[in-house]
């Protein structure tokens, strides 16, 4: 198994179609030319002492490039956050080296001379291209080599450096995507940069559908939008934060009036209910899909799909309602079960740990190994719960359950319960130390403009719901909160807030 | 021939080559056109097709066992059919999923 099959296949049988554009200065890229320059790239990059294959860029056509060169060359490809700060990024190299390295063109200078690292910039690695040169060996087939090595975003600590196989994103790739299912006016629009796994995944379903693939680099509800539109994009993912402030984008429009979108997936993140209604109204002619995933299992293991949104928000039983906010059912070939603190298997309708089993979950660390079962159970850190359909629903990271006076409190029940409340644009609740109960409620809450809530209305309301001990004991009141570019709420720093 | 996941095989009465997505250990007599398939990009002249086995395989689809302990993934399309022990091979009905990525 290798990727470079799955790109062979598609040269097979659409070499002439264009793969990928740029829509930053326009470039564009057939099938054809992305086999033969991943060809040429693969021969510079095993020219060197390398043994990784890293990028160090926002999206271009470098970065599907570079995939495929990788795993042709047999060397793990390693797209690096370049939102990082220069410390943190020379942490990660550090970890990697001897690598090669795609840069950005403003970095020609920080790398040259650096032991360790065989540096090209984007500019002269896309233009020294050379039709006829290429590896005289073909790509490895065995399954166990490490296609991908993918830096988890360290929310809670330091990134940890998760290992893709060939086994399991060729796995997921012949789980999910029919090959050549796309027709020739088929576009889908890329904005997740190149080191979030449906930055990649976005890559390779699209090669193995032929699906033409529009990169938008950097992100811009508005800059979205004109694309969407302007090159008759038919399908597209986004994060939480980006469906939302493109529906801000729109304000005051009845429909976005993008009738050629025939889909819009989205994930990464808790997607409010509010914004998704608001987006289902806005794209009356589009389909929705929530993708829940981790890098650690090749992205997307369940699915709510357009049929289930629509049936769920045509229902007028609250419990089949709910699945809207639900991440669907799993994927084929994917088992899902929900644990407590002692490995015992959940009843429905009751939060837990969420494991997954799955030919494309990895659930393995360099340095770290494998943190899944013998019997391949993946412990993902994510509560959640099954309802009697098999639905999953997500409640939070396992490590932000506040533990009060020996009470297991979730986040996410508080926070749903406070986003109803009018005046409650967004709120966090973290759990701070506290000598009395271990640890005390906390919460950081964003009001909408021109609405107030005090203190006291605001506990009352968390009290006449929930249980008392839910109720905040510590209130900020915050103009916004802090998120990472991908939609993650970064809780650790908003905790070192209230604790401060 | 022994079959592991992932190696790629070739036709060797026509240009058909598979990739071993599962199978089960032991010995396993795999034949395209009739005759046995061996080792992608090995070579050799093609022998000529049985005319029971050429219903052709098609790139990208999927062929499985009747107790889908073997499946194949056609990564080139040819003329000749897939056999397993003379038993012709199934074609896997595609799923249809939402477009997640």
């Amino acid at each position: 198994m290798n990727l470079m099959m799955i790109l062979e296949m598609a040269n097979s049988a659409f070499a002439d179609r264009i793969a990928f554009t740029n829509s930053e200065d326009g470039s564009s890229i057939t099938y054809q030319e992305l086999f033969d320059q991943s060809g040429s790239a693969a021969l510079a990059a095993q020219g060197t002492t390398s043994d990784h294959f890293a990028i160090r860029d926002v999206n271009s056509l470098a970065m599907p490039i570079g995939i495929f060169a990788s795993s042709w060359a047999g060397l793990p490809f390693v797209p690096l956050n370049y939102r990082l700060t220069e410390a943190e990024i020379e942490a990660l190299l550090t970890r990697i080296t001897p690598t090669y390295l795609v840069t950005h063109d403003d970095h020609e200078e920080v790398y040259t001379n650096r032991e360790g690292i065989t540096p090209v910039t984007r500019g002269a690695f896309l233009e020294n291209f050379d039709a006829q040169s290429k590896p005289e060996d073909a790509w490895s087939m065995e399954p166990e080599d490490v296609a991908v090595l993918l830096f988890t975003s360290g929310t809670t600590g330091e990134p940890k450096a998760a290992i893709l196989r060939q086994k399991h994103l060729v796995s997921y790739l012949l789980g999910s995507v029919e090959f050549a299912s796309a027709e020739e006016h088929e576009a889908a629009l890329v904005c997740v940069p190149p080191y979030h796994i449906a930055g990649i995944m976005a890559v390779l379903s699209s090669v193995y559908s032929g699906r033409r693939v529009v990169q938008l680099p950097q992100f811009s509800a508005e800059a979205w939008l004109e694309l969407a539109k302007s090159e008759k994009i038919t399908t597209a993912f986004v994060v939480p934060t980006m469906l939302s402030k493109i529906i801000e984008a729109l304000d005051g429009q009845s429909t976005a009036d993008l009738p050629d979108l025939g889909s819009l997936s989205y994930g990464g993140g808790k997607m409010p209910l509010p914004v998704l209604e608001r987006a289902m109204a806005l794209f009356p002619d589009t389909e929705f899909t929530n993708a829940y995933g981790l890098t650690e299992t090749s992205s997307t293991i369940s699915v709510l799909g357009p049929e289930e949104h629509r049936t769920a928000a045509a229902s007028e039983d609250k419990y089949a309602r709910r699945r809207l906010v639900s991440v669907g059912v799993p994927m084929p070939g994917i088992e899902i079960e929900i644990r407590d603190d002692d490995n015992n298997v959940l009843p429905i309708d009751t939060a837990g740990e969420i494991f997954v089993r799955g030919e494309q979950v990895s659930g393995e660390y360099r340095g770290i190994g494998k943190v899944s079962s013998e019997d391949g159970w993946f412990p993902t850190r994510d509560r959640g719960y099954t309802d009697s359909e098999g639905y999953l629903f997500l409640d939070g990271r396992a490590d932000d359950v506040i533990v009060r006076g020996g009470e297991n409190l979730s986040p996410g029940e508080i926070e749903d319960v406070l986003l109803q409340h009018k005046a409650v644009a967004d709120v966090a609740i973290v759990g701070i130390p506290d000598e009395q109960w271990g640890e005390a409620v906390a919460m950081a809450v964003v009001l909408k403009p021109g609405t107030s809530a005090s203190e006291d209305e605001l506990r009352s309301w968390v009290k006449d719901r929930l249980r008392s001990s839910r109720v905040p004991q510590v209130i900020h009141y915050k103009d916004e909160l802090p998120y990472n570019p991908t939609g993650k709420l970064l809780r650790r720093v908003i905790r070192e807030e209230l604790i401060a | 021939m022994q079959l592991k996941t992932g190696t790629r095989l070739g036709s060797s009465v026509c240009n058909a080559e598979v990739m071993v997505i599962s199978a089960s250990d032991g010995d396993i007599n795999l034949t395209c056109g009739g005759a046995p398939m061996a080792a992608a990009g090995s070579g050799g002249e093609k022998s000529a097709i049985d005319p029971d086995h050429q219903g052709g395989v098609q790139i990208g689809k999927r062929y499985v066992t009747a107790d889908a302990t073997m499946e194949l993934l056609c990564v080139k399309p040819g003329e000749g059919s897939l056999a397993i022990d003379g038993t012709p091979l199934a074609l896997k009905d595609a799923k249809k999923l939402p477009k997640t990525d």
